[in-house]
């Protein structure tokens, strides 16, 4: 497969997904320019997971069309693809018997890369975790935000230039939680990268993002900047959604 | 690992094939050993045991598979031509074997049986040695005293108010049991309960049990003044005792089989029953009896020196043990060596299976795994003496038992280890581009392992357990000596089995416990 290159586009067409009678994804189309953020938020069960997992073939939708940098997924090896795409899932998803150093080395390590362990302890100091007293330890032997830290590092670590985060920082105290934030800002600058991120949270979408798309029963019910989405909510259920949330233009950074 | 477990095989192969020579010698058929059997019981062994000694005498290498197993073994042996010779009953033969309705006179029993056996199944009937050994229904003298019983009719009008103590042998029987019934109309008892020949009398005198099954010359029946009850419906069928003679004795060999026949007519009821009850009351070694048996026929040799001829009274527990040490350890490693290559076996074959199975569709998964523990339900007994047609005796079919047996936990562990192991991680590492095969190996697996170990320790002590079996089928091992003993009635026979068996379990499993800590992955 060829490289993906230096300017990422996500783009989903039509995606439709059904598990059972209930369809999940219901024709959604959207896309991410290069170098954005795309928060997907809705109640549980909109399809959020769903429709993150589209972009590296973890699910393949039922119809309709995903690209990733101007190509079909479906003409890529599912398996290469997952391997140039970073990925964070829920919490942190980390290899309980590998130390913290294998686990961020594991990308570089599939792809064969010369220089695997160089690259895990660049990605480490990027995420603050100094190699040389976190490298040797184990999951087990991290704090919640540690492993997160962790798991970030293992995303970005072979250089990818699209990374999905599903949830990342949902099951963290919130002090870390906003440590977590800053950080993955700060990683998003100095990396460049394209990413979409699964949250329940509006505060942290508002935060993180470029756009937002509100998901409704499988459908965007609106996908915009923040800041438009909270000054103009296309749908009752948009401005019902912000309203619980106790969101208000001014928490825009 | 992967070096220590071939190491183990590298050891491990050639005994396996220095085994099975053993058992089946690639000699000329001239210089091949006539192999004598008998079923698990005194008597048989006694017959057995005499028919080995007079074949010795005159110049033929015997070998012993004496106690070899139940009916359905013994003969299973000798049509597949594993055994050469055993002592059999022509009742057994007619009803059991042959399937036909039981007979009362002896002399049409044993023309019936001659006539067919060499057509249906190429074994011979040599003439019979001369007593018989029917079916004998027995109540201690205070039970046939308070309650009148002298016959069998008696019983069946009494039976609601006794419990009987009845072997699995003949409960199954159709000239057991299920036949008694239908002659004496009947015959309930208030408790019927299934027990081994060797500890039946004991129960009986005990009080433990209030009628029981035994066999006319039973020594026991002496000892314990039991009252025999008349069958006065004439419903037991003529059991004569006879050397039962398999084809490649009977067709190469015709001067054993005449070697043989020279003990036909020599036994009669009264001098079986008193051979027994040495053996089986008195503790002699079983040598020793058929030993004096045969010089009481006149066919005694006085130089004789093979066996153990001191039986003057019996040793400390303790010394006795210690004095079968060199046997004992010899029995405990080739039960060793049975459980490590049935264990060997499953494990090579039950956690790839597995591995497997757990890449496909649970529900297939599941169906085939549930296939495999229905093995596991098949008594060990039956399963052995399905083996025998197919793999002769010896240590072939004992080693495909205990295969089978130890296969179900090792697979069933290895899917369970391998679905459960962290499915998060699992997930996870498919998503970040592993191939399926490389979260198996890397994920799955190593998580995976103190369970799957768990499964090969469970495995292991179910298979030292069963391997006590493999005595049934010839197989030797510690078995031997709880056969025996079994038969013979002698504790510490069992004892001498039974004690390294249960160490062997314990040592086995707290070894593989240091494994399973050993293997589980630093967290």
């Amino acid at each position: 497969m060829p490289d993906v290159g230096h300017t990422p586009t996500l783009r989903a067409e039509g995606v439709r997904k059904q598990y059972g009678a209930e369809p999940v994804l219901d024709g959604v189309s959207l896309r991410v320019e290069r170098g954005e953020c795309l928060a997907l938020v809705g109640e549980s069960g909109a399809g959020k997971s769903t429709l993150l997992r589209c972009f590296n073939r973890l699910v393949e939708p039922d119809a309709g069309t995903v690209w990733v940098d101007g190509r079909d997924v479906r003409a890529l090896d599912a398996v290469a693809l997952r391997r140039r795409v970073g990925y964070v899932p829920q919490e942190g998803g980390l290899l309980p018997h590998w130390t913290v150093h294998r686990n961020v080395m594991l990308v570089p390590w599939l792809r064969d890369m010369p220089d695997a362990g160089t690259l895990a302890d660049i990605a480490l100091e990027r995420v603050g975790l100094a190699p040389g007293s976190f490298g040797t330890r184990h999951p087990g032997q991290l704090s919640g935000g540690q492993r997160q830290r962790v798991a970030l590092a293992r995303a970005v670590a072979a250089g990818p230039a699209v990374v999905l985060l599903d949830e990342p920082f949902g099951a963290l105290d919130a002090l870390t939680r906003a440590d977590m934030q800053t950080l993955f800002l700060a990683l998003r600058r100095e990396l460049r990268l394209t990413a979409v991120l699964v949250t329940h949270d509006l505060h942290e979408a508002a935060l993180l993002a470029d756009h937002i798309a509100v998901l409704r029963d499988g459908a965007v019910e609106q996908m915009a900047p923040p800041a438009e989405l909270l000054a103009a909510p296309a749908t009752p259920y948009v401005a019902d959604l912000l309203a619980r949330a106790r969101i208000r233009p001014d928490d825009i950074p | 690992m992967r070096v220590r477990a071939a190491a183990v095989l590298l050891v491990i192969t050639p005994l396996l094939v220095g085994a099975q020579s053993r058992a089946r010698p690639l000699a000329p058929p001239r210089a091949q050993p006539v192999v004598v059997a008998s079923k698990p019981f005194a008597e048989s062994y006694v017959l057995g045991e005499m028919f080995a000694q007079v074949l010795e005498r005159g110049g033929w290498t015997v070998e012993r598979r004496l106690g070899l197993g139940a009916t359905e073994i013994a003969f299973g042996a000798l049509r597949a031509g594993a055994v050469d010779v055993y002592p059999e009953y022509t009742g057994t033969g007619l009803v059991a074997i042959l399937g036909e309705e039981p007979l009362a006179d002896a002399t049409r029993v044993f023309a019936r049986v001659a006539e067919e056996f060499p057509a249906r199944y190429g074994v011979r009937w040599l003439a019979p040695l001369g007593f018989q050994n029917t079916y004998a229904i027995a109540v201690r003298r205070g039970t046939a005293d308070s309650l009148g019983l002298r016959t069998l009719s008696d019983l069946a009008r009494a039976a609601p108010g006794l419990r009987a103590g009845l072997s699995p042998d003949f409960i199954g029987r159709a000239d057991g049991l299920v036949g008694l019934r239908r002659a004496y109309g009947g015959l309930a008892f208030a408790q019927e309960r299934a027990l081994l020949q060797a500890v039946k009398y004991t129960a009986l005198a005990s009080g433990a049990v209030d009628v029981v099954d035994g066999y006319s010359t039973d020594g026991a029946i002496a000892r314990y003044r039991l009252v025999v009850l008349e069958d006065d419906r004439r419903f037991f069928p003529a059991y004569q005792a006879a050397a039962l003679v398999g084809r490649r004795l009977y067709e190469d060999d015709p001067a054993a089989v005449v070697a043989l026949g020279s003990l036909a007519g020599r036994l009669s009821e009264a001098a079986m029953r008193r051979y027994n009850e040495r053996v089986e009351i008195g503790g002699e070694p079983v040598a020793v009896v058929a030993r004096q048996a045969l010089a009481d026929v006149g066919l005694g040799d006085s130089t004789m020196t093979a066996g153990t001829a001191t039986a003057s009274g019996r040793p400390g527990l303790l010394r006795d043990l210690w004095s079968r040490r060199d046997e004992t350890l010899r029995q405990t490693a080739r039960h060793l060596l049975l459980t490590v290559l049935g264990l060997a076996a499953a494990v090579l074959v039950g956690v790839p299976l597995g591995l497997g199975l757990a890449r496909l569709r649970s529900g297939a998964a599941e169906g085939a795994i549930r296939a495999v523990g229905v093995l596991q339900t098949i008594p060990s007994l039956a399963l052995l003496a399905f083996m025998i047609p197919l793999l002769g005796i010896g240590v072939r079919p004992a080693l495909a038992a205990l295969f089978l047996y130890a296969l179900y936990p090792v697979v069933r562990n290895t899917y369970s280890g391998v679905q459960a192991a962290d499915p998060v991680a699992a997930a996870a590492a498919r998503a970040l581009g592993m191939t399926d095969a490389q979260v198996l190996r890397h994920v799955r697996l190593p998580l995976g392992l103190p369970v799957i170990m768990a499964g090969v320790r469970t495995a292991a002590v179910i298979t030292v357990g069963a391997a006590t079996l493999a005595a049934f089928v010839g197989a030797g091992g510690l078995g031997d000596p709880i056969v025996t003993g079994l038969a013979l009635s002698d504790t510490r026979l069992i004892l001498s089995g039974a004690v390294p068996a249960a160490l062997l379990a314990l040592a086995v499993d707290a070894m593989l416990g240091v494994v399973e800590r050993r293997v589980r992955p630093t967290m």
